[in-house]
């Protein structure tokens, strides 16, 4: 049992501040260090998880999709599911609702769905919780 | 109970947001209450940590007796080396941001 957990909550959009970066690296040296982690995607940030997003090839440059090696949010936050599927585990939860007026219902394999109450039932179980907001 | 550490994550550019000083003047208040407080610097917020860079913070969180601490990933993104920081800011990596959040007692803000 993992003794000590961190709730953050996310509020970017993918591939637009590097907070999400930021965030993702927390997550993974938490979990790294025994930590468990819940995160809470909320407004644009339940896109992260979207799993129609496709790597792009770069016309201006030339280069393949292989070439490019772009990396998607979704990749990124599935690798990190599977660093937390055991203890310390991760927990990933979109806010329901902004699912439903993004459209971002098909999220990848082990994203649940929840609500703001489930982000305050996150944090009072927590060690302690990092909300980064948008600018 | 344990006493409460206040950890700040300050990510943005002091030369491009004026309200950085609000962390700045929350922090150095704490302090100098006698609170522990740590400022972690990331993304540009690290770019308030080079010597001699005009308007920054840093010497006077420093000088407060704050921690001042600097990711090392946002410090090599921007090319800042770490004979170029202001003394007492220490780069660490994001780990050490993490042990400070699982501290019990912690209160963190992202700004």
């Amino acid at each position: 049992m993992t003794e000590s957990t961190l709730t953050v909550a996310l509020m970017d959009a993918p591939y637009e501040a590097a907070a999400s970066t930021t965030a993702f690296r927390i997550v993974a040296a938490a979990l790294s260090r025994g930590v468990g982690v819940n995160v809470f995607a909320y407004e644009g940030a339940v896109s992260l998880t979207m799993r129609e997003q496709a790597p792009h090839a770069n016309p201006v440059k030339g280069t393949s999709v292989e070439e490019e090696q772009h990396p998607t949010t979704k990749d990124l936050v599935a690798a990190l599911l599977e660093l937390g599927r055991s203890e310390p585990k991760l927990t990933w939860v979109n806010c329901g609702l902004c699912v439903d007026e993004r459209g971002a219902g098909n999220a990848i394999d082990g994203v649940k769905r929840g609500s703001p109450a489930d982000f305050l039932k996150l944090a009072l179980e927590s060690t302690t919780t990092l909300v980064i907001p948008t600018r | 109970m344990a006493q409460s550490h206040y950890v700040f994550i300050e990510s943005r550019d002091p030369f491009d947001s004026a309200d950085t000083g609000f962390v700045a003047d929350t922090a150095t208040v704490l302090r100098q209450r006698g609170r522990p407080v740590t400022v972690f610097l990331v993304q540009n917020g690290v770019l308030a940590t080079r010597v001699g860079a005009r308007a920054s913070h840093v010497p006077r969180l420093t000088g407060a007796g704050v921690t001042v601490l600097a990711d090392e990933f946002s410090l090599s993104e921007r090319g800042i080396e770490t004979a170029e920081l202001e003394a007492g800011v220490r780069a660490c990596r994001i780990d050490a941001l993490v042990d400070l959040l699982v501290q019990p007692g912690t209160k963190a803000v992202w700004h």
